[in-house]
């Protein structure tokens, strides 16, 4: 992991590139922490990947309910050479909420995309094959989102088949 | 079957083509779509797979998951921090034991909490015994695929051994429960460490044996050698770690990189292969067995004393014989199972090497007794991304085989 300091002097050359696209800076229990504006994140991932982080070892998105902007999408970069680690992360709104997607820098990143559009219902633009990935095709909301309720999910049985699946009550 | 007309999910279904399409390739020859799945035997758990063949070769495959999502991690939000580790062991039904550790490793991050040195040693002991019977289970089931039975029985025999050790040390066989946060649940039992012993020296025979019975035949050495090999840079772009990348040349490893735990005082080597081919994967994950009997020897020969988990009451049960004594063990006991612990608010990111890969476990901390997010980071689900690159353009057989060398577990995929 970067140190305090070394995260800040990140942050401080990737900010001279494009004054707006570091938000503010996150560090604790070690852990190193960007947060970029949402429509700048390619480059900042971009400015990372040329400093040596080069793997993109996890997406994945939150959701800060109460806060606002509520969604989160957390990239997670490795430098394998240098064993460090750092985190870009974004905010977006669930009006409406788009990121561009890192399919083009990670070709990695389309599954876990797909989970954080199935899960969160943050739309990637530019992802190539935007679809649910572990919900069914027509489930309708977004589960993962903290004002989702739990239980209540009907089962598909002959019996109720008929009545149409997800029109359960 | 009428009454499936009018389901509107049936009809989603029905909107994939099977049907043989002409793909301007003339008269004779026709692209087929073939559906694999999601009940096969060769896909190793609920995957299905679209296959697009033309004639026996693979010209594209789209893996479609998510039949046994069951929805963990919105489980895990419900539940107080101590109480989600049995869920979250569930995700990965054969790599239970790196479930809970990355969970557990990340709370303790939070926590800022002292893991002590017994406990980490016996959670290396297990973490070691998980990786050998979850690569014997590949073994096992990717031999099976490939036509070879026995292979299934003797691996399922050691398997059964390792399970037998786990029913010792924590009563249960699968998910064990054993990792808490702090520590491990509790010591080990008499004769468990002879038992280990026993079987660390059995270990290598068995998996020369192994080696043996397949090596030398003709057949599973044909289909493997050569077959999908996928270059390190491509696979580093898809996301891909654990014992595919190393098959690819890449030593990468967190317990040598970013030594967790106490990795770092073990002596043992990371088995690297040259083309990446499935052959390599094979033997990289072959050799391993033997590397995860010598951390094991060497963390039973060096097993410290002392407690097995965190004494910081706030965390950890007091133990029972104190219930009776002292009030405010009373006091501890009611609080952390009727609310659990809380942990202060912030995020942590606890990346460990499980068996196919980083398994990295996300927490976030609202300041409450129950986890505002956990979110795993499955090797399985990113290396899956892997699998129609390495296909693309080999044969349907060799397609099965790649797919057992790959090692995906839909558990873990699904979550």
């Amino acid at each position: 992991m970067p140190d305090a300091t070394g995260l800040e002097l990140t942050a401080h050359e990737i900010r001279e590139r494009d004054s707006d696209s570091i938000l503010a800076t996150e560090f604790s229990h070690g852990r190193a922490v960007l947060v970029a504006a949402a429509g700048s994140v390619i480059d900042v991932l971009g400015a990372l990947r040329e400093r040596g982080y080069t793997f993109l070892a996890s997406l994945h998105g939150v959701d800060y309910y109460p806060q606002q902007p509520r969604l989160g999408v957390l990239y997670e970069l490795l430098d394998m050479s240098e064993v460090d680690r750092i985190t870009v992360k974004i905010r977006v709104d669930t009006d409406d909420p788009r990121v561009p997607t890192a399919t083009g820098l990670f070709p990695g990143a389309e599954f876990p995309e797909r989970e954080v559009y199935d899960m969160f219902g943050v739309v990637f633009e530019g992802h190539p094959d935007l679809r649910r990935i572990l919900m069914p095709e027509d489930f309708e909301g977004f589960p993962q989102r903290r004002d989702f309720p739990v239980g209540g999910e009907p089962v598909l049985f002959t019996h109720n088949e008929r009545d149409g699946y997800g029109r359960w009550q | 079957m009428s009454s499936l007309d009018t389901s509107s999910y049936r009809r989603r279904e029905e909107s994939i083509t099977y049907s043989a399409e002409s793909a301007g390739m003339g008269e004779t020859h026709e692209l087929l779509t073939l559906n694999i799945g999601p009940h096969h035997p060769a896909t190793h758990g609920v995957l299905r797979l679209l296959a697009t063949l033309e004639g026996e070769v693979v010209r594209d495959i789209k893996p479609i998951i998510g039949y046994v999502h069951t929805g963990i991690e919105k489980t895990a939000e419900q539940k107080a921090y101590w109480k989600v580790v049995p869920v979250i062991e569930r995700m990965d039904y054969l790599a239970y034991y790196f479930n809970s550790m990355a969970y557990c490793g990340a709370v303790e991050t939070l926590l800022e909490l002292e893991v002590p040195e017994r406990a980490q040693y016996l959670r290396v002991i297990h973490l070691e015994l998980n990786r050998i019977m979850s690569h014997l289970v590949w073994l096992g089931t990717s031999a099976l695929d490939l036509g070879a039975i026995s292979m299934f029985w003797y691996c399922f025999r050691e398997r059964e051994s390792i399970l037998d050790m786990f029913e010792m040390s924590s009563g249960q066989r699968m998910h064990t429960r054993y990792f808490q946060v702090g520590g491990v649940m509790e010591d080990i039992p008499p004769g468990f460490a002879a038992k280990l012993r026993r079987f660390c020296a059995e270990m290598p025979t068995r998996a020369d044996q192994y080696a043996d019975l397949l090596e030398k035949n003709q057949i599973v050495l044909e289909r493997l050698r050569g077959t999908c090999a996928l270059d390190q840079e491509t696979l580093l772009k898809i996301g891909v770690t654990g014992p595919l990348l190393r098959a690819a040349g890449n030593p990468w490893d967190l317990r040598k990189a970013h030594p967790y735990s106490c990795y770092d005082r073990f002596d043992f080597k990371i088995p690297v292969g040259t083309v990446g081919d499935n052959y390599d994967r094979y033997r990289v994950r072959h050799a391993e067995i033997y590397e995860s009997v010598k951390i094991i020897q060497q963390a039973l020969d060096g097993l410290p004393d002392g407690p097995h988990i965190t004494p910081n009451r706030k965390v950890s049960l007091p133990p029972r014989h104190e219930l009776a004594t002292s009030m405010e063990a009373l006091i501890h006991h009611f609080k952390l199972v009727t609310e659990g612990f809380r942990v202060p608010a912030g995020e942590a990111y606890y990346p460990i090497e499980g068996p196919r890969g980083e398994l990295g476990c996300f927490v976030r901390a609202d300041g409450s007794s129950k986890p505002a997010r956990v979110h795993m980071r499955d090797p399985s689900f990113v290396n899956l991304q892997a699998l129609a690159p390495m296909v693309r353009g080999s044969y349907i057989a060799d397609l099965i085989a790649t797919l057992a060398m790959l090692d995906p577990v839909l558990g873990g995929i699904d979550r």
